[in-house]
């Protein structure tokens, strides 16, 4: 049996990394745009964590609590943002926000 | 007292005279001036009973005296102005005394300098100062030209009470005459020439304004601005004449230039036309213009205009005089010029024929003597001309007298006439004006040349240096005796028509013909006694009298030191046949006219109309006025007009509208810069800006992800880098 290392934590976290920045990208529902969003910010709860066992240190532990907070708050801003998008522009999705363009 | 320190004292009694005159004289005599010249040379009309005229002048013939309107304050001005005149003849006479008594007759008083010390280079290029002062020289020169000038002037001012009693402007012509004398002395005392030009141009002055005197009339204006117009061209070659002799002598005091002429540097120029013949030229085309030689001549008929004392004193004994004067003075340097020298002569024996030829044909009284003074300045250049330098003085002292009173006993004829000065309207005046008459019977014989009055003395002695002087020829002595005969002719022509025959008088000028007052007479015979003493002064070398008759001669010794007496035997026997000679062309002269205009009236007529043509020009004076109005007034006045014009209205109004346009066409391309250059430039960069943003503005699309793209690369490649690096 292989032993789960640091290592296996830190490529989970670069791979959710990755797809959250891809959906962040490519994805053209907001919503959906919102939600990589909160997938990038859990890959790097799950680095934190990880190091704060490998290193035997709770500051990471900790900042991953700030950052869980960090990111309920700012689901809650930009869902708010979503919704008065919608009201006034009647979508959700980002390619036909477009009106800041030359 | 010793006179000659007191020099100063000669010019300035009358400039004394003159201030107070000119400054004040209208508080002494307030009369407003006449509107029209009111004067004895003008035509007037006054009734039958000769009462005075509201026009503030006319003549009272009632026998009363001719003095004014009795104002005392006139009676002032007449005090005054010929007083002042007397002192300086006083003082004159006692200066001349004392000098006579010195050994070396010449004193130099300097006042003060003038001219200080303006920096001059030299023809031989050294450094000279060119200073001038107001300094005084007497010498027998000086001396014999105050005495003329104060005594002459002196009875001319007398005279002047009588004769511009009636006149408004009494104080004024007083003032003039005062100023005029005081200018006159300033010339013959200098003793530089600068300050003898500041004479030559006072009076030069004084005869403008006193040819002028009657200036309400166009015709006196404008001979008055003739004079002084013609003496203006003279002048211009005397400045250069004394400019060019201080840049070659390095002085202009007399003294000092004598000295250096006759020092031994110069040489005599006889070989060519050298620098002092040049000086010598220059100073004597200054004399033509103020002694009315050819052709600068033609002021003096016109300046008959003055009042008769006028010509009397300035165009006949002093003022033309001058030119004389000043050609004596610089007999040094005419001494080391004989080709200028023949110049003089010539053009003086030229004149004087010239002259005399015009005088044979003048109707006016006053023109005919003034055409003989011209003639008679002639012979004092002729004189001069052969290097007899003291007989042409003694000719201008002799012509003082007789000239003089010439003109001041035609005054006293025009007095009587009431204006009438034409010789045609005259006649049969003898025993109607008797002082008058003899007086000028006795000017007449003198300027002839009668054996015994003066004018024969001084003319022989001219006649005769002329033909045996090494200067002179026997062309010249011709032409001078010719003169002298024509000069006899007109003169009894004068006189036959003025005061001998029948009367032509017209009736109305025929009952006021009265005899002058005594202030008018007793001039006239004081005149007369000198017109027969004068000439005793310097007696020809074949009489053998005693040294006293030698006078003259011997008191201008110094004027050319190379003097020669012409004595030898042959030289005797020569001059009493020469003498014969003119006294026989004297008397022939008077004898013609005599047959002329009182034996046989018709025959001068028939000579005017047999030869017309010849008659004409000379009555037309040789037409010479008229060429110069052509060649100079219309010529170069109006001509100089015309270029002048043009020149003003094509070059300088055409470089004001030149440089109008240039403004314009400037403001043009001015304007057309700035539009197209400056705006462009403007608009360049702005275009430029747009052109640029082009790229830019595509990365612009609004969609949100698409920058977040961009973030990501840029993470990317940060982290590329960073690794890279590592």
């Amino acid at each position: 049996m292989y032993p789960i290392t640091t290592a296996h934590y830190i490529a989970l976290s670069a791979a959710l990394l990755l797809i959250g920045t891809v959906g962040v990208l490519t994805r053209r529902n907001i919503v959906i745009i919102l939600m990589s969003i909160e997938l990038i910010l859990n890959a790097v709860n799950i680095n934190l964590v990880a190091f704060s066992q490998a290193l035997r240190n709770l500051n990471g532990q900790i900042f991953a609590i700030f950052v869980i907070t960090d990111a309920v708050a700012e689901a809650a801003v930009g869902l708010g943002i979503l919704i008065a998008l919608f009201r006034n522009k009647e979508t959700v999705l980002a390619d036909e926000v477009d009106l800041l363009k030359w | 007292m010793n006179f000659l320190d007191l020099i100063w004292l000669i010019p300035l009694f009358p400039l004394a005279g003159a201030l107070l005159m000119l400054l004040f004289g209208k508080l002494l005599d307030p009369q407003p001036p006449s509107e029209v010249a009111v004067a004895p040379g003008v035509e007037h009309t006054h009734d039958e009973h000769g009462h005075a005229h509201d026009r503030g002048s006319g003549h009272s013939h009632d026998g009363h005296d001719h003095h004014g309107h009795g104002s005392p304050l006139k009676k002032l001005v007449s005090l005054i102005c010929p007083g002042v005149v007397l002192i300086s003849l006083l003082l004159s006479i006692g200066a001349v005394w004392q000098l006579s008594q010195q050994a070396q007759k010449v004193h130099q008083v300097i006042q003060f300098t003038w001219l200080a010390g303006l920096p001059f280079h030299l023809m031989d290029g050294r450094l000279a100062t060119f200073s001038a002062d107001w300094g005084f020289l007497l010498d027998p020169l000086s001396s014999v030209m105050i005495l003329v000038v104060t005594g002459v002037g002196f009875l001319i001012h007398v005279y002047s009470i009588g004769y511009m009693a009636h006149d408004n402007g009494y104080y004024r012509f007083f003032g003039y005459l005062n100023l005029f004398i005081f200018f006159m002395l300033m010339l013959v005392l200098a003793n530089n020439y600068t300050l003898l030009f500041v004479g030559w141009e006072g009076v030069g002055l004084c005869s403008y304004l006193l040819i002028g005197f009657y200036f309400h009339k166009k015709s006196a204006a404008d001979a008055g601005k003739k004079a002084f117009i013609v003496n203006r061209v003279g002048d211009a070659g005397f400045i250069l004449g004394m400019l060019l002799m201080f840049s070659v002598l390095g002085t202009v005091r007399f003294l000092d230039v004598n000295a250096a002429l006759r020092g031994g540097q110069f040489h005599a120029e006889t070989a060519g036309f050298g620098v002092l013949s040049a000086i010598a030229l220059l100073f004597f085309i200054g004399a033509t213009g103020k002694s009315a030689q050819f052709p600068l001549y033609v002021w003096l008929p016109d300046a008959m205009e003055g009042p008769t004392p006028v010509s009397a004193l300035i165009h006949a004994a002093t003022m033309v005089t001058a030119g004389v004067y000043m050609v004596a003075r610089s007999s040094a340097l005419f001494q080391l010029t004989p080709q200028t020298l023949s110049i003089v002569a010539t053009i003086g024996a030229f004149t004087a024929i010239f002259a005399a030829t015009i005088a044979l044909v003048q109707n006016d009284i006053k023109r005919v003597l003034a055409y003989s003074t011209v003639s008679q300045l002639g012979y004092m250049f002729l004189a001069l001309g052969v290097g007899a330098y003291w007989v042409g003085i003694f000719h201008l002292f002799t012509h003082a007298f007789f000239k003089a009173l010439l003109f001041l006993c035609s005054g006293s004829v025009i007095h009587a006439m009431g204006g009438e000065q034409d010789m045609r309207y005259m006649g049969g005046l003898k025993d109607k004006i008797p002082i008058t008459h003899w007086t000028m019977w006795i000017a007449t014989m003198a300027i002839a040349g009668i054996p015994g009055f003066a004018g024969f003395f001084s003319k022989d002695e001219i006649l005769w240096q002329a033909y045996s002087s090494p200067l002179g020829s026997k062309t010249l002595w011709a032409v001078g005796v010719v003169t002298a005969g024509l000069t006899a002719f007109y003169m009894w022509r004068l006189m036959a028509m003025t005061f001998y025959g029948k009367s032509r008088v017209s009736r109305e000028a025929a009952a006021h013909i009265h005899e002058s007052p005594p202030s008018m007479t007793v001039p006239l015979t004081v005149l007369a006694a000198g017109s027969v003493l004068a000439g005793w002064l310097a007696v020809p070398k074949a009489f053998h009298l005693p040294e006293i008759f030698y006078t003259f001669e011997r008191w201008l010794s110094s004027l050319a030191p190379e003097e020669t007496l012409h004595e030898t035997a042959q030289g005797a026997g020569m001059e009493w046949i020469l003498m014969g000679l003119s006294v026989t062309v004297a008397i022939l002269g008077i004898y013609v006219a005599f047959r002329f205009y009182q034996a046989k009236p018709e025959i001068p007529e028939g000579l005017a109309r047999r030869f017309q043509p010849l008659y004409k020009i000379l009555y037309n004076k040789y037409y010479v006025d008229e060429i110069y109005d052509f060649l100079f007034v219309n010529g170069l006045g109006k001509g100089g007009g015309e270029v002048m014009g043009a020149f003003d209205r094509n070059v300088v109004d055409g470089a004001v509208n030149g440089a109008g346009w240039l403004t314009r066409f400037s403001s043009t391309v001015s304007m057309w810069w700035d539009t197209w250059i400056v705006d462009g430039a403007v608009r360049l960069g702005s275009f430029t800006v747009k052109l640029l943003s082009y790229p830019v503005c595509i990365l612009q699309t609004g969609r949100v992800q698409a920058y977040a793209l961009f973030v990501v690369v840029g993470v990317l490649v940060f982290f590329g880098y960073y690794l890279a690096g590592k």
